[in-house]
């Protein structure tokens, strides 16, 4: 498979344009969005946190957003994966008012003071997943509907094999939602593993094309991926307020 | 054959024609009396034969507790508020009502999607979101109102230990005074319960007549709803009556 070089997405899910689903809140605030998204082992964690060490040492306000860490919802979210509690419907629901919190909290308060704002996973983690669970597509893109619509989203797009190799290396020890055990595909946790990743791959890319995301080619080398990252996070960044400029040139 | 339905969305696994049983609903704000008349209904319809089963706001396994924290801290935004319910319903919806419906039972719910839908609308949310997040639910085979108006409440409420701080939408910017924000947050509860009631076609009962007199009609609704008897279980898996195990004694 020949795997296409980063493409310039416009990324403000115009694919949509029904009013009451995800798309129609538009980032109309000083900062800027960017996401990152990939299957798990895509690598697209260490870039965003290279990402984060740059734009600071350039003096840009930053602030990281992870995927299920709203500290109010989170201690539920865990207490149905340890008991098995969750259902598709449900587990849906609640990565939706984790989500939901960080976004009124953290997201929101810092595009309005002018930050820039870097995601790791954000609402195409929950379609992508959710969709594999068997919830309705339509029903959870209206659900995220009052999430912002990134400046730009990077999928970190990986072949499931390099994927594998990279996160099943360690021979780690699978949970059962991660391993996607609740939709009884195979017993085993790794077979499971394989098969769920295999069919969250498929969704990112039904994603890609709707949202028209930006592509990363996700086996280049780290410091390659950095430079196109950069690159094409730079145009965007022009007139954010910066801190250390002020001194510099002195 | 009556079969169930859900609002336009879909539950995920799950087969709407293996659901007999009924879904009754019993709607109204704090203090209109649902608590009562819930356990009223249950004795009644438990005497006359029927399994009933019951279940009501926040009272799920997964996110109760996590709800009761948060409203503590009073630190959950909005939309989060509204989808910490929504998954609590979702909960208890698909582990409590959903199973007793299979199992051909009545269940009562104290509360249904609409009091929800009413608080996150009076609370900024748009009423087409979440009326669209909670597409997913069952329709009911009937919603009953009990309707009453914001001052109506005061008294009732002061006797059962004075105004909380959320029933009074002291989360909301209608000033300090909890009375006043008592009666204004009430009164907005009820002008969308009003709206919704119109629009989902909820039977409507004056809840400030004696407890007795309401009670009697809502037995009286409840029980003709009853009379049209179980939805046909079309279950390809299920026994039939006669292929129970020949050893056991049937009577």
């Amino acid at each position: 498979m020949e795997i296409p070089p980063y493409t310039n997405g416009d990324g403000d899910g115009r694919a949509l344009d029904d009013r009451r689903s995800y798309g129609s809140h538009l980032n109309s605030y000083p900062g800027r969005l960017f996401i990152v998204e990939g299957i798990d082992g895509s690598g697209k964690s260490t870039q965003l946190s290279l990402l984060a060490e740059w734009l600071r040492s350039e003096g840009y306000p930053v602030l990281f957003s992870e995927w299920n860490s709203s500290p109010i919802v989170k201690q539920t979210t865990s207490r149905g994966k340890k008991r098995q509690l969750l259902s598709p419907l449900t587990f849906s629901l609640i990565h939706a008012t984790d989500f939901a919190d960080r976004m009124e909290r953290e997201i929101l308060p810092a595009l309005k003071a002018g930050a820039v704002v870097l995601a790791d996973r954000y609402v195409y983690t929950a379609f992508a997943r959710d969709v594999t669970r068997g919830v309705d597509p339509a029903w959870v893109r209206s659900l995220y509907r009052f999430a912002v619509t990134p400046t730009q989203t990077f999928y970190f797009r990986v072949p499931l094999e390099v994927a594998l190799r990279r996160i099943l290396a360690g021979r780690p020890r699978l949970k059962y939602y991660e391993a996607g055990m609740d939709l009884g595909l195979a017993p085993d946790a790794q077979q499971s593993y394989r098969m769920f990743q295999s069919r969250i791959l498929d969704e990112y890319e039904t994603l890609v094309r709707e949202f028209g995301l930006g592509v990363m080619d996700a086996t280049k080398p780290v410091e390659g991926q950095q430079r196109i990252l950069r690159r094409a996070i730079e145009p965007h960044l022009v007139g954010l307020r910066r801190e250390r400029g002020l001194y510099e040139e002195v | 054959m009556r079969k169930f339905e859900t609002y336009g969305g879909a539950l995920p696994g799950l087969n709407l024609d293996e659901l007999s049983g009924w879904l009754i609903v019993i709607e109204g704000t704090d203090g209109a009396g649902r608590t009562t008349h819930v356990n009223r209904l249950r004795s009644q319809l438990g005497r006359l034969g029927y399994a009933v089963a019951e279940t009501g706001l926040t009272r799920s396994d997964l996110a109760s507790k996590g709800i009761r924290r948060a409203k503590e801290g009073n630190t959950l935004g909005s939309d989060a508020f509204n989808l910490f319910y929504a998954t609590d319903f979702a909960d208890r919806l698909e582990r409590q009502i959903v199973p007793a419906l299979r199992a051909g039972f009545v269940m009562l719910t104290d509360r249904y999607t609409y009091s929800l839908i009413a608080r996150a609308i009076v609370r900024g949310a748009d009423p087409d979101w979440i009326k669209q997040v909670y597409s997913f639910s069952l329709k009911p085979d009937a919603v009953f109102y009990l309707r009453i108006e914001a001052q109506d409440l005061v008294p009732r409420v002061l006797a059962s230990g004075g105004f909380d701080y959320w029933e009074s939408g002291m989360d909301l910017p209608m000033g300090n005074d909890l009375y006043e924000s008592f009666i204004h947050y009430q009164s907005r509860v009820i002008q969308e319960l009003d709206s919704l009631a119109r629009e989902f076609r909820f039977e409507t009962l004056e809840a400030t007549r004696p407890v007795d007199e309401v009670s009697d009609d809502l037995f009286r609704l409840v029980s003709s709803i009853l009379q049209s008897g179980p939805r046909e279980i079309d279950d390809e898996g299920g026994r039939p009556m006669e292929s129970v195990h020949p050893k056991e004694r049937c009577f």
